[in-house]
């Protein structure tokens, strides 16, 4: 029972902060009600006896990617209100749709029939939720996890020939041409005579300017 | 040692999997602009997966890795013509990405990843092996398509690629989600037995089934799904262009296949009605669109939406012959895409794209050869009677008249004559029209070469199309007795 009072809590949690992340003004809010989401549901996993899962959402989502998406969005000066134009124009569209996807959702998920076979396993206390999913990706489930292995390996290629490249209009220094540069390259002498002769100024004058160059 | 030869199967996902890392590797250490030495080695890559696939084919049906990957004739066939298609993509455009250097090692690279996905999709048993597969090719897809970075157009393509990509994962993903809920498993064929022995909730398998469906529409990009295809095409460099068009439609067809007819043959009520719907929207709105384009690969762009509706008319119709033809179509498609583009790109040089309708004008008096090339390609197209076209078009229908769909197949005739129209509109800029420039064309030998072996393979195969028939009808076949 309370178990069941737990799970709507956090169920309505969730549904509250993924409400927020879409109507929240400011982005800045948006993500860290993303984090809220994340968190509830990491507590429904708890619920789940997903322990495993539930900390490694907590830990990888919350910690790594929200704050880089904090990040990102400092980063970015992002015009909430032109981002917002329009939203109330597409709303009753966007709400009749939510409505109809709802109510085929409590139609088709509110039938009281269960399949067969599908009540949760129950485990003694001392079952280990992480060995026994280390077990499975190394055995039965080795070829999507490499899969999945190299998809992250794409997203790695994919990220480096997108941002990777020379662009004109930046300045950087090149260490290789530095270090390559020679007396003879950067300095050049000039043997300027001195003068005696009143008709050799002009030339030494000219000379210099080289020398300036 | 029991282990390695047990993989066997395998091999060659195994095989293109450790020459992608070589290549790009080895790639870091040639300093070389023109790549040759890269494109070599990715063209020894997949003839060397041609051969791995052939010689370790076996007759019946083999599961591996705990029945998330099948090994069938299907599989080998449909894997064979997608190195085939990758091959030929490559020889199309590498003069044309040489000149706006886009030909990098990173480009094969995504290449090979983008094959790599399709092979796992055209032999996975499982939801999960036919996801994964689909976001590898997907993701190298939005990468490539993205490559050419000072194009406003490639990046806005590249961009409403992703997002409207990954709202169909996110579709695909809640319907598998619904089906695991159902019936408890992700596994193709355990589905399959627990819908038709099992109790399982109906209303939820057929909420999942139509979720599924609508994923599978935008991938296909069959109508109303269909909003990302004319941007995508017109947007990327018709290389990309090319690669989307062409093998990914092979691995398309595959998916389907495992998902509605080996895992959800059970349903066939409930999808055959819906793809129908999907089928007769995309033949009238891919048809009556591509009128009104000038530019050729926009035109394309909706001819490949009311293409994809042939042959879900194929699927549909839920015979054996039925999916034979369909896969028939399928690969005829891949064929006549490759070379549309090609023609493109042959036409294309440096700073000039010749994607628009007028400049196919007059090509005759330019050259004849090329000229008659292009109008067995839109013969095909069209489906006009000596071309595999008609064959292809007369298959499905055929499949879809022995079902009884009798309206459907008038309507199919109907939209495919109004889409004649812009087909043969093609011809005849090419023929009775004066060219708008007299400048010289340079051709590349060896995509010349290719495009030759392409317009005359699509008038070989329209005279004799009973092997390649006779091969997706058997392999379909053997795939399908579990």
């Amino acid at each position: 029972m309370n178990i069941e009072i737990l799970f709507y809590l956090f169920a309505a949690v969730t549904v509250f902060a993924a409400l927020r992340v879409i109507t929240a003004r400011n982005p800045l809010h948006a993500v860290l009600f993303l984090v809220l989401a994340f968190v509830s549901s990491a507590g429904i996993w708890l619920l789940l006896e997903a322990e495993f899962l539930a900390i490694a959402l907590v830990l990888v989502y919350v910690g790594a990617v929200m704050v880089l998406f904090l990040f990102v969005v400092m980063m970015l000066d992002i015009n909430i209100e032109q981002l917002r134009v329009g939203f109330l124009r597409w709303l009753p569209l966007g709400l009749l749709l939510a409505g109809l996807i709802g109510v085929q959702m409590v139609w088709v998920l509110g039938a009281k029939e269960t399949s067969a076979g599908m009540t949760a396993v129950q485990h003694a206390a001392d079952y280990s939720n992480t060995k026994e999913l280390g077990r499975q990706i190394y055995t039965d489930y080795v070829y999507p996890f490499e899969l999945a292995a190299v998809l992250l390996l794409v997203a790695m290629v994919a990220a480096i020939a997108l941002t990777l490249r020379k662009r004109r209009d930046t300045k950087r220094q090149h260490i290789g041409t530095q270090l390559k540069a020679t007396k003879q390259d950067r300095l050049r002498i000039v043997s300027v005579p001195s003068g005696h002769k009143s008709d050799a100024a002009p030339a030494a004058a000219d000379s210099d300017v080289h020398a300036a160059d | 040692m029991n282990l390695l030869s047990s993989l066997s199967p395998a091999y060659a996902e195994i095989f293109l999997l450790t020459m992608v890392c070589v290549i790009l590797v080895l790639d870091l250490f040639i300093a070389n602009h023109t790549k040759t030495l890269t494109y070599l080695m990715v063209q020894v890559t997949l003839l060397g997966c041609s051969l791995i696939t052939v010689s370790t084919h076996q007759g019946g049906i083999a599961h591996l890795f705990n029945h998330m990957f099948v090994d069938d004739l299907m599989s080998d066939v449909l894997k064979l013509l997608t190195y085939l298609a990758v091959s030929m993509m490559l020889v199309y455009s590498r003069t044309y990405l040489m000149a706006r250097g886009l030909f990098t090692g990173e480009f094969l690279g995504l290449v090979l990843f983008a094959t790599l996905g399709m092979m796992v999709m055209i032999s996975a048993s499982n939801f999960l092996s036919l996801y994964l597969g689909l976001e590898l090719l997907a993701l190298s897809l939005y990468a490539m398509v993205a490559l050419q970075r000072d194009s406003a157009v490639a990046t806005e393509a590249a961009m409403k690629y992703f997002i409207l990509g990954a709202m169909a994962s996110g579709f695909l993903l809640y319907g598998m989600s619904m089906l695991y809920g159902a019936t408890g498993s992700l596994d193709v064929g355990r589905i399959a037995q627990v819908i038709q022995h099992g109790t399982p909730n109906k209303e939820l398998l057929v909420f999942g089934l139509a979720f599924i469906v609508a994923g599978l529409a935008f991938k296909l990009g069959a109508v109303p799904f269909h909003m990302w295809v004319p941007d995508v095409y017109h947007g990327a460099p018709t290389a990309m262009t090319m690669f989307i068009g062409s093998a990914p439609k092979l691995a398309a067809f595959a998916f389907v296949m495992r998902i509605l007819v080996e895992a959800l043959q059970p349903l066939m009520i409930h999808w055959s009605g819906m793809l129908m719907i999907l089928a007769v929207l995309s033949m009238a709105v891919g048809n009556i669109t591509a009128i009104a384009q000038t530019n050729l690969k926009r035109m394309f762009a909706y001819s490949t939406i009311a293409h994809m509706g042939f042959m879900l008319i194929g699927v549909l119709s839920g015979t054996v012959e039925g999916y034979g033809s369909s896969m028939f179509y399928a690969i005829i498609y891949v064929l006549m895409s490759l070379g549309g583009f090609g023609m493109i790109m042959l036409l294309s040089r440096e700073g000039f794209e010749a994607d628009n309708l007028n400049d196919f004008k007059g090509l005759n008096q330019r050259s004849p050869w090329l000229a008659f090339m292009m109008l067995l390609l839109m013969f095909s197209m069209a489906g006009v009677p000596p071309t595999v076209g008609f064959y292809a078009k007369f298959s499905v229908l055929n499949a879809a008249v022995q079902a009884g769909h009798i309206p459907l197949v008038v309507m199919a005739v109907l939209f495919s004559l109004i889409g004649a129209f812009y087909y043969l509109r093609i011809v005849k800029l090419m023929y009775f029209d004066a060219p708008e420039s007299h400048e010289k064309l340079y051709l590349q030998p060896d995509s010349s070469l290719l495009i030759s072996i392409n317009g005359l393979a699509v008038l070989a195969l329209g005279i004799l199309p009973g092997t390649l028939m006779s091969v997706c009808a058997v392999s379909v076949q053997q795939s399908l007795l579990h």
